[in-house]
C-alpha cells in the first residue's frame, strides 16, 4: 500500500522507457514530496518573463559556490593544514597531484569569481529595488550570505600559508587588538597563540571547510526559499501577481523551467568561458587573484613592504585606512550635520531627541578628552559600519517607485556616485599610503556613508516617472 | 594647527617616499622563450651547475625536467651530482642556520621565485634576468659584491668567473635639454664570456627558472585553447536552444 495517496507520475518524452521511470517517480513521490518540490521551485514557479542581463547572477553565484565546495574538496584530499607544511602542500598540488594545478587554479579564481558574481547581483538588487517590500529578507538573507562569503575568503586566504596570507590575517587581527579593553585578550583568543601560527591556522582551516560552508549553504537556501515565497521583482520593479489568468498565474510570469533554465544555461557558458580564461591563461591576473608575495612562505621575522588585501576587501581597506586622527573633526562635523538634518526635518520630535543623544555620546567617544576612542578604533568601526550599513537599504530607500527606470535623477546620479566610490575606493586599498590617496579615501569614505544616510531625503524628494501598470521588454 | 600636523605627516612620509621610489629599479624585459627546449635544456644544466649548490628547489622534482625533452637518464647522467633519485626533489645539503652565518641570511629556495619576484615593475623573468646581471663590485659589502636590483644582496656573484667585474661608474647621459650624470654599471674585468654570451646564458637560466616555477604553464595553455574552443561550440547550441524555446514569449 503507498504511503500516500497522490496521482502517479506520468513521465513522457523517454519511449520506452516512459512506464518505468513513471514507476520509480511514483514510487519516490509517494514517499517524498519529489513532484511538489519540483513544481513550486521549477515548473511552476513564475518569474516575470522580462529579465535582463543583470539577472544572470544569482544562479552564476550558485554555480561558483558548487565550484568552491567540490574542489574545494580535493584541495582538502592533499593539502596539509600544517605551519610547516601548508606552502610545501599547496606546491604539491601544483605539481605532482594529478590536474591539481587544475583543481587549485579553479578554486582561487573562483574565490575572486564570487565576489565579482556577488557585487553585481547587489548591484542588480540597487538598480531594481530588489531589497524593497515585500522583499526585505531575502535582502537581509543575501546580505547575511555576502558577510559569510567575507569571512570564508578571510579564512581561506590564511591557509597556502605564504607572505600575503601571514601578513594579510596579522592586520585583520590586529584590529581588534585595537579595540578598548578586551582588544588584547580578544585577538589571542582568535589567533590561539599570542601569534599568528599553526594553531591560527589549523582553526581558520576548521572554519574555511566545515564552519562556513555549513552557514552559507544554509543561507543559500533561506535566500531562495524567501524568494520563492513572494516571488521575483524585474527590471520594471512592478509586482507581476497583480495580473493574472484563469488558471491564476501572472500574466506577465514565465515558468521557471524550462525558459529560465535554458536562458541561464547560456549564461553559464559565457561565464565559464570567461572564468577558464582565467584558470587556464592568466590565474595570477596581474597579481589581483594570486598576490605574488604569497609565492614566498610565510615567514613571521620578515614584514611585506607593502601589505595590500585581495581586491575584494580593498574598498573597506581604504575605509579603514582613512580615519585619521585629523579626520576625526571631519567626521564630527558630519554627525552634527546628520543630527541637525534629522531635527530639522523629521516631523516626529522623539526622533529629533534620540538623534541628538546618539550624536551627543558619539561626539563624546570621538573627541571628548579622556573618554575619546582612537581614530584606529574608530576606523574598525567605520569599515564594519560600511558593510553593514547595507542591511538598512530596505528602510531608507523611501521612493515611490522600485526600479532605477523610473526614478529621477537624484537617485540616478546617486547610484553612479556611489559606484564610482566604491572603484575608488577599491584602487586606493590596492595601493601604498601617500597623503594624495589618504585624502581621496576620506573623500570617498563621506560619500559612501552618505549615499546610504541621506538616502531617506533624497529618495524621497526626487522626481519620478509613473511606473507602467504591466512589465515592459 | 591641522595643517602643521598635515605638514609634519609628509614630512615624515617624505624619506619613505624616497626610499620607495628608490626601490623601484627599471627591469630590462627578460628575451626568454618558453618554447624553446634546447634554452630550457641548456638553463637547467646552468642551474644544477651553479644554483643548486647553496640554493634548494625543494618543490621541484628532477625528472619533472621530462617536461623539457631530457630522458630519465640524460636526467640522470647529465644533471644529478648528489646520488639521489631520478624522481628525488631538488634538496641541497647545506645546511640553512650555516649557511645563514656564512652569508647573513639562508638562501632562499628558488622553485617559485620566478613568479614570487613578479610585481608592477616587472614580470619575475624580468627581475631575474635584470638582478643577475646587476653585480658590481663594493669594497664595504662583507661580499665584495653588491647588486643594482636588490641593494646590499647577501649573495655574492656566483657568476662572476663567467661574467667578470662590473663597477658602478658615473656616466653622462643626454637630459632634456642638458647633459645629466646618472650611476650606470661597466664591466671593468672581463670574464670568460662577452657580455652577449654572459646575456644570452642568463637568458636561458631564468628561462628554466620561469619553467621550474610553474612547470604546468606549457600544459595548461594547449588545454585552455580546447576548453574555450568547446565552450565556444557549447555557445552555439545554447543560444540556439534558448531562442527556440523562447519563440513563444512575448
Amino acid at each position: 500500500m503507498a504511503a500516500t495517496k497522490k496521482e502517479p507520475v506520468q513521465f513522457v518524452g523517454a519511449g520506452p522507457l516512459n512506464a518505468p521511470i513513471s514507476g520509480l517517480l511514483t514510487w519516490v513521490d509517494q514517499r517524498f514530496p519529489l513532484m511538489s518540490l519540483w513544481r513550486d521551485h521549477l515548473s511552476q514557479y513564475y518569474a516575470p518573463k522580462n529579465f535582463n542581463f543583470w539577472y544572470f547572477f544569482g544562479s552564476l553565484a550558485m554555480l561558483v559556490l558548487v565550484i568552491q565546495i567540490v574542489t574545494g574538496i580535493f584541495l582538502v584530499m592533499h593539502y596539509k593544514p600544517s605551519a610547516a607544511e601548508a606552502f610545501a602542500s599547496v606546491e604539491y598540488i601544483m605539481r605532482d597531484v594529478p590536474a591539481g594545478w587544475f583543481i587549485r587554479y579553479m578554486h582561487s579564481t573562483g574565490a575572486s569569481a564570487f565576489f565579482i558574481v556577488v557585487y553585481l547581483h547587489m548591484f542588480r538588487g540597487l538598480l531594481y529595488g530588489s531589497y524593497r517590500q515585500p522583499r526585505e529578507l531575502i535582502w537581509i538573507f543575501g546580505m547575511l550570505i555576502y558577510l559569510s562569503l567575507m569571512a570564508e575568503a578571510f579564512f581561506g586566504y590564511l591557509l597556502p600559508w605564504g607572505q600575503m596570507s601571514f601578513w594579510g590575517a596579522q592586520v585583520i587581527i590586529n584590529l581588534f587588538d585595537a579595540l578598548p579593553l578586551i582588544g588584547p585578550d580578544l585577538s589571542t583568543w582568535i589567533r590561539g597563540d599570542f601569534v599568528i601560527s599553526d594553531a591560527t591556522l589549523n582553526r581558520f582551516f576548521a572554519f574555511h571547510v566545515i564552519a562556513l560552508p555549513l552557514v552559507l549553504l544554509g543561507l543559500v537556501a533561506a535566500h531562495i526559499m524567501a524568494l520563492h515565497e513572494v516571488g521575483s521583482n524585474n527590471p520594471d520593479g512592478v509586482e507581476i501577481k497583480k495580473h493574472k489568468d484563469a488558471q491564476g498565474h501572472p500574466l506577465d510570469g514565465i515558468p521557471f523551467h524550462p525558459y529560465y533554465t535554458v536562458k541561464d544555461i547560456v549564461g553559464v557558458v559565457v561565464f565559464l568561458f570567461l572564468f577558464f580564461l582565467v584558470v587556464f591563461f592568466m590565474p595570477e591576473m596581474g597579481g589581483y587573484f594570486l598576490e605574488y608575495n604569497n609565492f614566498i612562505p610565510a615567514d613571521s621575522l620578515k614584514t611585506p613592504p607593502h601589505i595590500a588585501p585581495v581586491w575584494y576587501f580593498t574598498p573597506y581597506y581604504s575605509i579603514l585606512r582613512a580615519i585619521t586622527e585629523d579626520f576625526m573633526l571631519v567626521l564630527m562635523i558630519g554627525v552634527a550635520a546628520y543630527v541637525a538634518l534629522i531635527w530639522f526635518t523629521v516631523r516626529d520630535k522623539r526622533i529629533g531627541v534620540a538623534a541628538v543623544a546618539i550624536g551627543l555620546v558619539v561626539a563624546v567617544l570621538m573627541k571628548g578628552g579622556p573618554l575619546a576612542i582612537e581614530a584606529k578604533v574608530w576606523g574598525v568601526v567605520m569599515m564594519g559600519a560600511a558593510t553593514l550599513i547595507f542591511f538598512l537599504l530596505p528602510w531608507l530607500d523611501r521612493s515611490p517607485v522600485k526600479s532605477v527606470r523610473y526614478k529621477g535623477p537624484l537617485v540616478k546620479g546617486a547610484l553612479t556616485v556611489f559606484v564610482i566610490v566604491f572603484l575608488v575606493l577599491g584602487y586606493y586599498g590596492t595601493q601604498t599610503v601617500t597623503p594624495a590617496g589618504t585624502l581621496i579615501s576620506q573623500i570617498g569614505t563621506l560619500i559612501y556613508f552618505a549615499f546610504f544616510l541621506l538616502m531617506p531625503w533624497y529618495s524621497a524628494m526626487d522626481k519620478t516617472k509613473p511606473e507602467p501598470d504591466r512589465v515592459t521588454m | 594647527m591641522i595643517k602643521i600636523n598635515k605638514l609634519l605627516a609628509i614630512l615624515l612620509l617624505a624619506p619613505t617616499l624616497a626610499l620607495a621610489a628608490g626601490d623601484s629599479v627599471k627591469l630590462d624585459r627578460a628575451p626568454i622563450n618558453e618554447d624553446d627546449q634546447a634554452s630550457l635544456q641548456r638553463g637547467a644544466r646552468h642551474f644544477v651547475n651553479y644554483c643548486l649548490n647553496c640554493h634548494s628547489a625543494s618543490y621541484m622534482r628532477y625528472n619533472r625536467l621530462e617536461d623539457i625533452g631530457l630522458s630519465k637518464q640524460q636526467i640522470l647522467d647529465n644533471l644529478v651530482f648528489t646520488g639521489v633519485k631520478v624522481g628525488d626533489l631538488m634538496k641541497i645539503s647545506m645546511d640553512p642556520i650555516e649557511a645563514k652565518n656564512w652569508f647573513g641570511a639562508t638562501p632562499p629556495d628558488l622553485s617559485v621565485v620566478a613568479r614570487s619576484r613578479a610585481s608592477a615593475d616587472g614580470s619575475g623573468a624580468d627581475w631575474l634576468y635584470t638582478y643577475l646581471r646587476g653585480f658590481y663590485r663594493d669594497a664595504e659589502r662583507p661580499t665584495g659584491w653588491n647588486n643594482t636590483v636588490y641593494a646590499n644582496v647577501g649573495m655574492p656573484h656566483a657568476l662572476w668567473e663567467l661574467q667578470g667585474e662590473q663597477v658602478l661608474a658615473e656616466r653622462k647621459v643626454q637630459g632634456a635639454g642638458f647633459i645629466k650624470t646618472e650611476m650606470a654599471l661597466k664591466l671593468d674585468k672581463p670574464g670568460k664570456l662577452s657580455p652577449v654570451e654572459y646575456d644570452r646564458m642568463v637568458t636561458d637560466l631564468v628561462n628554466y627558472m620561469v619553467f621550474m616555477a610553474e612547470p604546468v604553464r606549457g600544459d595548461r595553455k594547449t588545454i585552455g585553447m580546447f576548453v574555450l574552443i568547446v565552450l565556444g561550440l557549447l555557445f552555439i547550441l545554447t543560444y540556439a536552444l534558448k531562442k527556440e524555446y523562447w519563440k513563444d514569449v512575448h
